[in-house]
């Protein structure tokens, strides 16, 4: 059985608008590098010299990577279908770089088993959230949330308010860069990749897309479904841990809100991205989309030099018009 | 006992354990200004809880109802105590655009956990700019509603009561709240026969937002002063409350009694962990744990259900 029918399609002859159109609307991820070009030209209106456009540019992405990693991780939870949204990835971000950091204590040779300690933190709680939901039959909304509860109260409890730096040599590579692109990027590159392979190339990814679109059949079909939940739920706080890592070393030590933004975060640059909310359907390529715009919107309000509150209902506003404008026409009977 | 009745009980259960066990620690609780006290601030929550209710009735989820309440807050403590005409002006346009994102949400077929997420920016900007700092003042009479000392019981239980009471009528009884779990059932058959789904859709989230606005107004009564950022908590309380309360996440399964009974039970939490003498470390993760067990029991209890 061909279950990859959807991507191959038949090579159109005619060219022309419409064929340009029959494009975008087979690829939802151009919307997002669409609105990210958009704003990112808006803001360069105001930043006029061409190395403010260049580091404009390196700390979108920079800063993007992180949403990125947690995104990804997202994007496959969401894959599973309605109701599936892990809640508890700011938690995980912050215990496992709580964690890790007090391991490695600033010191240097330490730091491949703390970058082991936060993987391991995120596989923890990938197990404790899927635990939740399986064995408790929670719904993952809320198995997540409480989850993340725990997992919150553990990290005050092992941090204390101290602030730990990484070691010098880690802080270098986060905040570093290689062949013109930040490190963070490549790091979440080598995530996007490997997660686009796992997705379209591989038996695994079939799975995750076909138990999204229809569990039940996917069950009767003979696909693993509690393995592939169980995989995806982990996969997920593992990268949670990962950007957590990577975030703690970039900015200089863990603290405990450092995750809080990516609860929204994570959801937003699923969606906007292009992936369906509804599950079963996703593209890794839109979540850099995605990530790009949704930094690109706050660097662009804060050019203008507007207030607080403007900013805010500002990005709120775009946001909406932007799922508006990358919605289907009309509603699917 | 047919299955809303076993539905209820667990919440029931859970509320009643807790409060034993307060009282048990606590026996002073037990009282007038005791009982005042426990459940002072379940009032806001309790009306967050049933506005999350209306919109998990219709399939979506709102996960700006925290900073939608504070906006509300925010508003009350200024332009209501002020210039009473434009504030109720203005919570009245912030009804219309919640029911108009409803309406556009089922128009366009979008995920409403995303545009709710959205506008929960937008709300958070609003509110800033409605009161840059915290600060304000309640109007008087809303100070007096709040505090008023009301004969046998406190406020803290009777409002409760009346707006599990009142949403009991009107969801499981009215046809109206009929037609609206319906749409959470089976959208297509409500389409199907007739009726607009848009119109109750819209219906559903601007009832929700009524809520969400008298939900503000109770905390500014309590309060006596709002901020920004005042209510932020209450997105996921009041989604731990619905389902504490029974209620499902799709099908249009809600309990009105149920929702407001969870609400009681994750403030009375709050307040039993401080008579344990917690460490504040582990307040919030034993929150988590409380939500756990009682979903956990729950699991016996569908469990019989099915046999049933």
């Amino acid at each position: 059985m061909n279950m990859n029918s959807n991507n191959t399609r038949v090579e159109n002859p005619k060219r022309g608008a419409s064929h340009l159109l029959g494009v975008f609307s087979r690829k939802p991820w151009i919307w997002a590098f669409l609105a990210a070009g958009a704003t990112y030209l808006a803001t360069l209106v105001v930043v006029s010299t061409s190395a403010g456009a260049g580091s404009l540019l390196y700390a979108a992405l920079t800063f993007a990577s992180f949403s990125i990693i947690v995104g990804v991780g997202q994007m496959f939870v969401v894959t599973l279908g309605p109701g599936n949204v892990d809640l508890s990835i700011p938690a995980t971000m912050t215990l496992a770089a709580t964690l890790s950091l007090k391991f490695m204590a600033s010191d240097p040779t330490m730091i491949v088993p703390g970058l082991l300690i936060a993987i391991g933190v995120g596989l923890a709680c990938g197990l404790f959230n899927f635990a939740l939901i399986m064995l408790l039959r929670i719904p993952p909304i809320i198995a997540t949330l409480s989850a993340s509860f725990l997992f919150q109260s553990l990290a005050i409890w092992s941090n204390r308010g101290l602030r730990i730096k990484p070691p010098a040599s880690l802080a270098d590579f986060a905040t570093g860069g290689t062949f013109g692109l930040p490190n963070a990027a490549w790091v979440a590159l080598l995530v996007s990749v490997l997660a686009w392979c796992v997705l379209e190339k591989t038996i695994a990814g079939r799975w995750i897309s076909a138990s999204g679109q229809n569990t039940r059949a996917a069950r009767l079909g003979g696909v693993p479904v509690n393995a592939v939940r169980f995989g995806v739920y982990v996969g997920c706080a593992v990268l949670a841990g990962l950007a957590g890592f990577v975030l703690a070393s970039f900015s200089g030590g863990a603290n405990l809100n450092m995750g809080t933004e990516y609860m929204l975060m994570s959801i937003a640059v699923v969606v906007i991205g292009g992936s369906s909310i509804a599950g079963g359907n996703s593209n890794v390529p839109g979540i850099w989309g995605a990530a790009l715009f949704m930094f690109l919107i706050v660097s662009m309000l804060n050019s203008y030099g507007l207030g607080a509150g403007v900013r805010l209902m500002l990005t709120g506003l775009i946001i909406v018009s932007v799922v508006v404008l990358a919605s289907k026409r009309g509603r699917k009977v | 006992m047919n299955r809303d009745h076993l539905r209820i009980l667990l919440p029931v259960l859970s509320l009643g354990i807790l409060l034993a066990a307060v009282f048990y620690m606590q026996p002073r609780a037990m009282s007038y200004f005791g009982l005042n006290l426990l459940f002072n601030l379940a009032v806001p929550v309790a009306l967050a809880t049933i506005a999350q209710m209306m919109i998990l009735m219709v399939n979506d989820i709102d996960l700006s109802i925290g900073t939608f309440v504070s906006f509300c807050a925010c508003v009350t403590a200024t332009f209501v105590q002020t210039d009473p005409l434009i504030g109720y002006g203005i919570l009245f346009a912030a009804i219309l655009v919640y029911a108009g994102m409803g309406a556009i949400i089922y128009a366009r077929g979008l995920p409403a956990i995303v545009v709710t997420l959205g506008m929960s920016f937008f709300w958070s900007g609003m509110a800033v700019l409605v009161l840059p700092s915290p600060g304000g003042s309640a109007p008087d009479w809303l100070r007096t509603l709040m505090t008023a000392k009301t004969p046998f019981l406190p406020v803290a239980i009777i409002a409760p009561i009346v707006i599990a009471v009142v949403m009991h009528y009107f969801i499981k009884r009215s046809s109206l709240g009929v037609l609206l779990r319906g749409v959470g059932g089976n959208e297509q058959a409500i389409e199907r026969s007739g009726w607009s789904v848009m119109g109750l859709k819209a219906f559903a989230y601007g009832v929700a937002a009524l809520f969400c606005v008298l939900s503000g107004m109770a905390l500014v009564g309590l309060a006596t002063s709002a901020d920004a950022n005042i209510a932020l908590r209450y997105t996921l309380l009041s989604i731990a409350g619905v389902i504490l309360g029974g209620g499902e996440f799709t099908g249009g399964r809600v309990s009105p009694i149920g929702a407001v009974i969870g609400a009681l039970t994750l403030t009375l939490a709050a307040s039993f962990l401080s008579f344990l003498h917690l460490s504040p470390d582990w307040q919030i993760g034993a929150q988590g744990a409380i939500l756990i067990i009682v979903l956990a029991v729950r699991l016996v209890f569908t469990r019989r259900e099915a046999l049933i």
